[in-house]
């Protein structure tokens, strides 16, 4: 079993243009709960989350000689992470069949990424 | 009651309001579980001071009149807003449950409000303006127009600050003793930016904002009267009061006047000996630091009684002492002002003239050009003298320093 990392973006064009209410993405709230679901009986959740804004973040660098501390992400991009899933699945196939259901569920396209060191059996 | 009188009985509370502001905000934080519940709660206190206090007399204790009704306000608001969803009770009635450790600095929760105010994840001009809004009772738009941006731009600046403290979680606390020599350092450079920023504005319209020197001030107070142990804190409270304290002499008819040329006379001298006092309290203690040592610095101009008793060794030392801790440009041109003093000006240029190499950032700046156009004048180098006014006056927009300058090229032979 591998480890891989779901992960969806925002884009802050998007966002501004966004017209749609809470109560509109109540049905999205709910599918991803439902995926949350099914990621947990098929034992397949490690751990998912959801992001503040964009503009909550903030960067730390201490590769120099005192840690420098910044207001803001490390790339200035329009796009940016908003949330991810870590999940347990037996290879990329399965990862991406996972990945083709998160995509549904939050109605938003899911980057796939294998985690570099294989967990510990 | 007669309208002339209403209006100033509304304007004394309002200063009695924003004096107490930042106590009253930073006492209802954690109580209401958030900033902008206190300043909601603050706002509804207001509104009943401008009710009750005409009628009733103002209150012996003002403050804590404001807190109370503040917090009652905040508290039946949350109350309705509990009936009305049951749901949000538990994050309404979130409380500060964090262990109460003793940190060896006075607790209040002012202190815990600066530091959440100037804490290093939210941008620097964005601590500048929640620290005047939270902790010095400032308006919006009274902040807007010391910085000059448009008021929409300083109310998004401050909503985006206070959402990201609520958001990311930055905690309301005095930090720990090993963090706290450095988030010291952040609160100081807040309150002498908006020091500076008063002192010699970059405003083209005025040359010195009292409002801004008057509030930096008061937050240099509070912060020495929170963290009396720090010397720094201490050296920063006296380096501001002594240049204060000459601010009466510094403008003749709209003009800057250069420190040799200040009439002595008109210096504030209850606040040179207040000031005077603090630099020896601090440097008593015997950890010299930035503040300390530019205090003392202001203490020895202070100290002569007309500009030729200027002791201008213990400044040179000073200086050097200076240049130690802050190896910065800046340093070392006012390092080479005093040069001229003890060496005259042909050696204080020489070492002016070996900065810009260093620091292309100097050629932008002001006191720089205005620095050698000085010594150049001095040196009776009147073209040189000339071009380097022209250079300083191009990097500066304030009135009084442009009038100055002018005055003193139009005053160099051959133009």
């Amino acid at each position: 079993m591998s480890q891989y990392l779901l992960s969806v973006h925002g884009n802050r064009d998007e966002d501004a243009a966004e017209t749609r209410t809470m109560e509109d993405f109540q049905p999205i709230f709910e599918a991803v709960e439902r995926f949350n679901e099914r990621l947990r009986s098929e034992g397949a959740w490690v751990f998912a989350g959801g992001l503040q804004q964009i503009d909550r973040a903030t960067t730390v660098d201490n590769t120099g000689d005192a840690p420098i501390v910044t207001d803001g992400p490390y790339i200035e991009s329009k796009e940016y992470l908003g949330g991810f899933w870590v999940i347990e699945a037996a290879d990329h196939d399965a990862a991406l069949a996972w990945a083709v259901e998160g995509s549904k569920a939050c109605q938003g396209k899911v980057e796939v990424r294998p985690f570099q060191d294989e967990p510990e059996a | 009651m007669s309208e002339a009188l209403d209006v100033t009985a509304h304007a004394a509370i309002e200063r009695i309001f924003r004096e107490e502001y930042g106590r009253v905000v930073a006492s209802l934080v954690r109580r209401l579980g958030g900033i902008d519940a206190a300043e909601e709660a603050a706002g509804e206190a207001l509104v009943v001071a401008l009710e009750r206090w005409p009628v009733d007399g103002t209150p012996p204790n003002p403050g804590a009149w404001l807190t109370t009704t503040a917090a009652r306000k905040g508290i039946d608001r949350i109350r309705r807003e509990q009936r009305r969803d049951a749901k949000h009770q538990a994050a309404l009635m979130v409380q500060d449950d964090t262990p109460h450790e003793p940190t060896g600095v006075v607790e209040d929760d002012r202190l815990r409000l600066v530091f959440t105010c100037c804490h290093p994840a939210l941008a620097p001009e964005a601590r500048v303006a929640l620290t005047l809004r939270l902790l010095g009772g400032l308006t919006v738009a009274e902040i807007a127009q010391a910085f000059l941006v448009p008021e929409t731009t300083m109310a998004q600046r401050i909503t985006r600050a206070k959402a990201k403290i609520r958001d990311a979680g930055i905690p309301f606390r005095v930090p720990a003793a090993d963090d706290l020599p450095e988030r010291v350092s952040a609160v100081m450079a807040v309150v002498y930016l908006v020091f500076n920023e008063g002192y010699l504005s970059g405003s083209a319209e005025t040359p010195i904002r009292d409002e801004l020197t008057g509030e930096a001030i008061r937050l240099g107070r509070l912060l020495h009267g929170l963290l009396p142990s720090l010397p720094e804190v201490t050296g920063l409270l006296a380096l501001m009061l002594l240049i204060e304290a000459r601010r009466p002499s510094r403008l003749a008819g709209g003009e800057l006047v250069p420190l040799p040329e200040q009439d002595r006379g008109g210096w504030d001298r209850a606040l040179v000996a207040e000031g005077h006092a603090l630099v020896r309290e601090c440097l008593a203690i015997g950890r010299p630091g930035r503040y300390q040592l530019l205090a003392a610095v202001n203490a020895v101009h202070t100290d002569a009684p007309t500009a030729a008793d200027t002791d201008w060794g213990q400044i040179a030392r000073l200086y050097d002492q200076l240049y130690a801790l802050d190896p910065s440009p800046l340093v070392a041109l006012n390092r080479a002002v005093v040069l001229a003093e003890l060496d005259g000006p042909e050696v204080a240029l020489a070492e002016v003239d070996r900065l810009p190499a260093r620091q292309a950032a100097l050629a932008t700046y002001h006191a720089f050009h205005a620095t050698r156009a000085d010594l150049l004048r001095r040196l009776g180098r009147s073209a040189d003298a000339r071009a380097a006014y022209d250079a300083a006056l191009a990097a500066t927009a304030n009135p009084a320093e442009r009038a100055y300058l002018t005055r003193r090229r139009d005053q160099l032979s051959g133009g």
